[in-house]
């Protein structure tokens, strides 16, 4: 396992691994090994250490206990398990989305705060969606009554959450009936607590639907609103040109990495990096500029509204450090292993934490506050900029690897994607599917995990995925690995993707993996959903879609918050690694076949991204044959089964 | 591949936006800002630009600010690698290219460069809203747009041919390496010479040269544009509504023939904005998948031959072909052709011969089907130029058919005779008159052939309500004398039938909803005394049409109970508009222009509108382009009434509606009409006597004023003091 090619497909991270080697630095990979065997019981989900009475197990061959102290079984245990998990990724989200609002309501309160409203078209539609009255309003009073409403929203007791009635009628009644809809989200998230806590909920069924709940909540809620408002902030995405990979960092730069989740400190950092003094200084030192690179999901939000160059993925981290070209990495919350700690005094790299919820012992931690976000922004810049005098030349080796691509899709931008300005509408990417040219549209989402070759899932994916005229949708870090491999390159299309696909991309002139954002973007793909749900000819619910989704690298709860909002909202979604529930026979069976029955989607677990792939294309033809649609236009790869 | 068009596109509308820019700026210099700039003949300024942007251009400042918006449109040209999506770019790039066009047309109107001597130029309202009840009842399925000129003279006829047996209306634009498709058709004779001095002539034969150059197209599509304005009821910038429109409802296509380059990708760019595929025949990227267009956008046809019929399946137009065995091809695009003496084998009618039509209705068993007979010489014993007297006479049977019904029958002889290329019909019953071209009867063209293709005609459009047909075609003196009373006694009765004909003698109304796949949200109610405002319905037609198709256009609609007999409203009609205008009418009077009038589609002959001053009413016809004395003309007018909504104190009627008893019955009848042109006049003049009469005011037709009298309102109020019109008399209008 220790040849770099076995932990990356990516050759820059190959060469970054092979000098750790050399240099005798552990890396995740190493350290995800140094950890094997992981423990089984907790891999079944059927290791419980919600009270004292615990920690306790079930035996998973028969032989020892079934239950645990109190009597709870392996259902009851592993489905608590997994929906803590969902609470946990739904509150990661969510309070992301929280942030979100509060920086919009700082913008809109405080002229000096330094935000501006980017997208004014954006707040005026959230805010008839909202009900609200903005006759002879300024945007600025707008928008902060947008933001208090959103912040509603956490702490609504009663109702429904305003963004879920966006959904489909007929999803919004499989929620009502179902006791699916969310109430306020950050009670779906304490409900969820509450009832998994220590002899409360041991129904594993009453305890999936809380989840589900919980993580609707989230994708409708708190997720949807940061999408939104970091939209209404920071300016909705259009198509822009980009690059990623280790190859982005500069030898002759400061470089500065922001890594992490949120924009709204790097979307200051971007601001101050062009600051003049700051500027003049990195000259004085030597520099021949700042160059700003993002990782993870920050990264995302800055390439997909900036098309500030991306130095990589979740596991590029380290690995970015490794080129010793880092001069300063900046990092707020989510995904940063707290092992950078150690890395980065290896090197003259500075690593600064941001947030108050995310600090790492012994590292310099510099607390960013909305309401002084530039000078915070700067005084970042400005540590980043004097370490530069403390780069050792000797040891700076950055990997030639860069590849261009084109991000800044969103649900909107679908609209003129197909027809411009005048003839702005999703009946193009209907008639594709209807007519047989496109076969669905699968998203492709998800983090990356030492336990599969880093991109090797999403990438083989991809590129089955496309070769069978499925059109694919990516966030994360799935979109960027896709990216690595040139598959979001317009001329990917010509290379890779089928003949009606290709021929849908060329008349459009667009790649065939759509890079649509963060993480928290993945409410994009509900949004898209629901448009082509709306648009006609496809059916009445986003279930009747040929669409799918996959996560084949995951490893955060946010990815399984987002599977679960996913399928509750009639998605069919495929997880490479299965969820921590093969403990739990029940449980197991209703995850992978009766939700179906109660959501209309399911999940699957296929490690291997070729079948899993197949398992979402055959999912997209029972969903054609449903629908009556036309037999596909050209000779499919994988052909369709007749059944 | 397709980002050679966007390219190409991009690059067009840089190029045309950059030559408005210059002309303005030249424009400006020697005119100023507050110069007046327009087209003639419409009330929607320049419509491309008053539909999309909502703008109302009426100085060159107003193209200033037109053109600033259009910059916005512009794009980048899409790189060679690494390019970002750039269908949407070489779809704005049309819209900036149509609107370009537009204004740069307008500045040539200003120069005085337009229309150019041979061309039409701009297209009138007017046109439009005549062509309405053809669009609408299949006789105008769609509508090409020829860009370029075909490869040679034999191909050109060929394509021309294929687009008129369908009945397409087709417009020539630009060229080809300086070739028009014009001149080749001229060559090859379908297009008479004198096409030249009256370009006009070509809307009767369904080919109108617009243009040499490809800028011209503008004349076609914002012609196009005006229907989702005139017909669909949409309002000026509603961008959206327009273009939904236009692809919805208006089956037009663009051939490009000959070398496409930047303009002319980025003309059709604009097209593909509005839903009008592009079909080329040269080898140029094609763009198939669908969804901007209602099918492909742009498609490749290098097979001349398939040419039509691809351009037919792409836009999917519904044609069809008539299939008649006669020596000549038959179609409505025929119908407008004129026969002139020196291309004329022989005539009948008119003031040279006797010629007459009479239908009659017999018992099934007194008709064979088919039969054609024809008692006396054939035409091939006429002396070439020379009339025969004429007889078609006509005897159907069918267990629908209604003896009310034989007028209705004996009328559609007009069209049908025409539909056929090289035969010339004008008038009716005695008044008929009939040409066979040389080239007609050099292709075999027969007597026999007029009852084969009327037979053919008569069955297929009505067969619902006759099942048997035969014709006698006499040119026999003796023969025709013979019958000829019998005739003249039947017109008499029919039109003593129709005379006694009220609207208290019946129960049922008839309602038309023909025009809903134009202005969805307008109907008809048609009553014996009030025919449709089309003119081309009335009460007996209604009923026909129903007998024909029991589920189509025209319902029997029960009166119901009288809510208000002054005025014609009826609760039942009112229920039915509700549910037929998707309850946007609420309660409809048939005799008031003032309370609840009755909605208008757009394809009025004529225009009513109140003059306050005059205390009465006005009305004009789309065919006078003079000035009226409310200080509009009809087309400025028109904009106010139609798609759908009522608009008390204007209302669009039919012309024969003036003579009827009816008449606005509820706001004075007739006494209050105080103006009308005198074409108008003169054509209405026996009724008018005879309603007059009726009224005992038998110099109310001389009171009426025309153009000649007062065509400013200060000058019509002075001119009927002077003549005592009654209209001061009546009570007050307000």
């Amino acid at each position: 396992m220790k040849e770099p090619s076995r932990r990356s497909v990516d050759s820059a991270a190959q060469q970054m691994i092979a000098r750790a080697a050399e240099d005798q630095v552990d890396l995740v990979w190493d350290r995800y090994e140094a950890m094997q065997p992981q423990c089984g019981f907790g891999q079944l989900g059927i290791c419980c250490r919600i009270c004292h009475m615990g920690p306790c197990r079930v035996d998973p061959f028969g032989d020892g206990p079934q239950e645990g102290v109190c009597g709870a079984d392996a259902n009851a245990i592993a489905a608590r398990n997994l929906v803590r998990m969902i609470a946990a990724g739904a509150a990661a989200h969510s309070d992301h989305g929280r942030d979100v609002a509060l920086a919009l309501l700082e913008a809109a309160r405080n002229p000096d705060s330094g935000y501006k409203i980017r997208d004014p078209q954006k707040l005026a539609v959230i805010a008839q969606e909202y009900g609200l009255d903005t006759e002879g309003k300024s945007v600025p009073e707008i928008a902060e009554a947008v933001a208090q409403q959103a912040l509603a929203e956490f702490g609504q007791q009663e109702g429904e959450l305003k963004f879920a009635l966006r959904a489909p009628a007929s999803r919004v009644k499989v929620w009502r009936e179902r006791g699916l809809m969310p109430r306020g989200i950050d009670r779906e998230i304490v409900e969820l607590m509450h009832q998994t806590a220590m002899g409360v909920d041991a129904d594993y069924r009453n305890i999936i639907k809380q989840g589900m709940r919980a993580a609707l909540a989230d994708g409708w809620g708190g997720s949807m609103i940061a999408t939104d408002l970091q939209d209404v902030l920071f300016g909705s995405p259009q198509p822009i040109r980009a690059k990623t990979n280790l190859g982005v960092l500069k030898e002759d730069h400061v470089n500065i990495v922001v890594h992490g989740h949120e924009p709204v400190l790097s979307e200051m950092i971007v601001e101050a990096a062009r600051d003049s003094e700051l500027l003049a200084r990195a000259r004085e030192l030597g520099a021949d500029g700042i160059n700003l690179a993002g990782q993870c999901c920050t990264g995302n939000e800055l390439l997909m509204r900036k098309g500030i160059p991306s130095a990589g993925t979740f596991l590029h981290q380290e690995l970015a450090i490794m080129t010793g070209a880092v001069d300063a990495m900046v990092v707020d919350v989510q995904c940063v292993m707290p092992r950078l700690a150690e890395l980065t005094q290896r090197f003259h790299t500075q690593l600064l934490t941001t947030s108050r919820k995310a600090k790492i012992p012994h590292v310099q931690h510099l607390e960013f506050r909305e309401g002084q976000a530039l000078t915070t922004a700067k005084e970042i810049v400005s540590v980043g900029v004097e370490n530069f005098a403390n780069r050792n030349g000797q040891r700076v080796q950055i990997p030639a690897e860069q590849m261009d691509l084109i991000a800044g899709f969103t649900a909107e931008y679908v609209n003129t994607l197909l027809g411009g300005r005048f003839r702005p509408s999703y009946r193009p990417l209907n008639d594709a599917i209807m007519t047989g040219r496109i076969r669905g549209v699968a998203g492709v989402v998800g983090c990356e995990n030492p336990q599969v070759p880093q991109g090797s899932g999403h990438i083989a994916m991809s590129k089955e995925l496309i070769k069978n005229d499925v059109l694919v949708v990516v966030t994360g870090c799935s979109a960027l690995a896709d990216a690595r491999a040139g598959l979001l390159c317009p001329e990917a299309a010509l290379e890779w993707a089928g003949e009606g696909l290709k021929e849908v991309c060329e008349a459009i002139g667009m790649p065939p993996v759509l890079h649509v954002g963060s993480c928290v973007d993945n409410s994009r793909i509900l949004i898209a959903c629901t448009n082509m749900v709306t648009e006609g000819g496809l059916g009445e619910d986003i279930s009747d879609l040929p669409v799918a989704g996959a996560a084949p690298e995951w490893m955060s709860e946010k990815a399984i918050t987002i599977g679960y909002y996913v399928v509750a909202s009639g998605i069919y979604t495929v997880f490479g690694t299965p969820h921590n529930v093969l403990g739990a026979p029940d449980l197991h069976k209703l995850v992978v076949d009766e939700l179906e029955e109660m959501v209309g989607a399911r999940f699957d677990f296929e490690p291997d991204p070729i079948k899993a792939a197949h398992m979402m294309i055959a999912h997209m033809d029972k969903k054609r044959a449903a629908l009556g649609l036309d037999e596909m236009m050209y000779e499919q790869a994988a052909p369709v089964a007749t059944s | 591949m397709s980002k050679l068009v966007a390219a190409a596109a991009v690059r067009g509308s840089h190029d045309v936006v950059s030559r408005v820019d210059k002309r303005l700026t030249q424009a400006l210099e020697k005119f100023g800002e507050d110069q007046e700039v327009g087209f003639p003949g419409t009330a929607f300024y320049l419509p491309m630009a008053y539909a999309l942007l909502g703008a109302e251009v009426e100085t060159l400042g107003g193209i200033r600010e037109v053109l600033e918006e259009t910059k916005t449109f512009l794009h980048e040209e899409p790189t060679e690698k690494l390019w970002l999506p750039y269908l949407s770019s070489a779809l704005d790039s049309g819209i900036a290219t149509l609107l370009g066009e537009e204004m740069l047309a307008a500045l040539r109107y200003l120069y005085g460069e337009e229309p150019r001597e041979g061309w039409h130029g701009f297209i009138s309202d007017t046109i439009l809203r005549s062509l309405g009840i053809q669009l609408v009842d299949g006789r105008l399925p769609g509508f090409a747009a020829i860009v370029g000129a075909a490869p040679d003279v034999e191909t050109a006829e060929y394509i021309i041919r294929e687009l008129q047996k369908r009945s397409i209306l087709t417009f020539l634009i630009g060229n080809h390496e300086g070739q028009t498709m014009r001149d080749q058709l001229i060559e090859a004779n379908v297009l008479p010479d004198d096409i030249i001095e009256n370009p006009a002539s070509g809307w009767d034969i369904y080919i109108v040269p617009l243009g040499p150059d490809t800028e011209s197209i503008i004349y076609a599509l914002n012609w196009a544009m005006r229907g989702a304005l005139t017909f669909g009821g949409l309002v000026k910038g509603d961008w959206k509504g327009c273009l939904d429109y236009t692809r919805a409802h208006i089956f037009a296509f663009g051939l490009g023939l000959g070398t496409i380059d930047d303009l002319k990708y980025a003309s059709g760019a604009g097209a593909i904005n509005m839903g009008f595929p592009v079909i080329c025949d040269t080898e140029i990227p094609e763009i198939r998948p669908t969804g901007v267009c209602t099918y492909e956008e742009l498609v490749r046809e290098l097979d001349h031959d398939k040419m039509v019929q691809t351009c037919v399946d792409v836009r999917g137009v519904k044609v069809t072909v008539r299939e008649v065995d006669v020596p000549v091809p038959v179609a409505a695009a025929f119908e407008g052709e004129t026969v002139r003496r020196p291309d004329m084998h022989v005539e009948f009618g008119g003031k040279y011969s006797t010629c007459f039509e009479y239908l009659t209705m017999r018992d099934m068993d007194e008709v064979t089907d088919g039969k054609v007979e024809v008692i006396g010489p054939d035409i091939d014993t006429a002396e070439v130029g020379s009339a025969m007297p004429l007889a078609i006479y006509l005897e159907v049977a069918g267990r629908k058919m209604q003896k009310d019904f034989e007028g209705l029958l004996e009328r559609r002889i007009h069209s049908t005779a025409n539909y056929a290329h090289g035969i010339f019909h004008m008038g009716q019953r005695d008044m008929a008159w009939l040409r066979v071209s040389k080239d007609a009867f050099a292709a075999g063209w027969r007597l026999r052939h007029f009852g084969d293709v009327i037979i053919a005609e008569l069955k297929e459009e009505m067969g619902a309500i006759i099942d048997k047909v035969q014709a006698t075609v006499i040119t026999d003196e003796d023969r025709i004398n013979e019958i000829l009373p019998q005739a003249e006694a039947a017109y008499r009765e029919r039109d003593e039938r129709m005379g006694e004909m009220t609207d208290e003698s019946v129960d049922i109304f008839y309602s038309c909803a023909l025009c809903q796949s134009y202005a969805p949200d307008h109907i008809c109610v048609i009553s014996p005394e009030r025919l449709g405002l089309c003119g081309a319905y009335n009460w007996l037609d209604g009923k026909a049409a129903y007998e024909i198709s029991p589920h189509g256009a025209n319902q029997p609609v029960e009166k119901g109970r009288c809510i208000d007999a002054t005025i014609g409203e009826w609760e039942k009609i009112n229920e039915f508009v509700r549910r037929e205008s998707h309850g946007t009418v609420d309660r409809v009077s048939l005799y008031s222009i003032m309370d609840a009038p009755m909605t208008s589609c757009g394809c009025f002959e004529c225009i009513l509108a109140m003059l306050p001053e005059a205390n009465g009413f006005m009305i004009v016809n789309r065919e006078y382009t003079g000035m009226t004395p409310l200080g509009m003309e009809f087309s400025t007018l028109a904009g106010t009434v139609g798609g759908g909504h009522q608009t008390p104190g204007f209302l669009g009627v039919g012309r024969r509606y003036v003579i009827s008893r009816k008449f606005i019955s509820a706001d004075g009848g007739l006494p209050r009409l105080v103006w009308m042109p005198k074409e108008l006049k003169e054509d209405l003049a026996e009724g008018l006597q005879e309603q007059a009469a009726e009224l005992s005011m038998p110099e109310l037709p001389d009171q009426i004023a025309t153009e000649e009298d007062a065509e400013a309102i200060n000058d019509l109020v002075e001119h009927l003091q002077k003549v005592g019109h009654p209209a001061l008399q009546m009570e007050s209008l307000l």
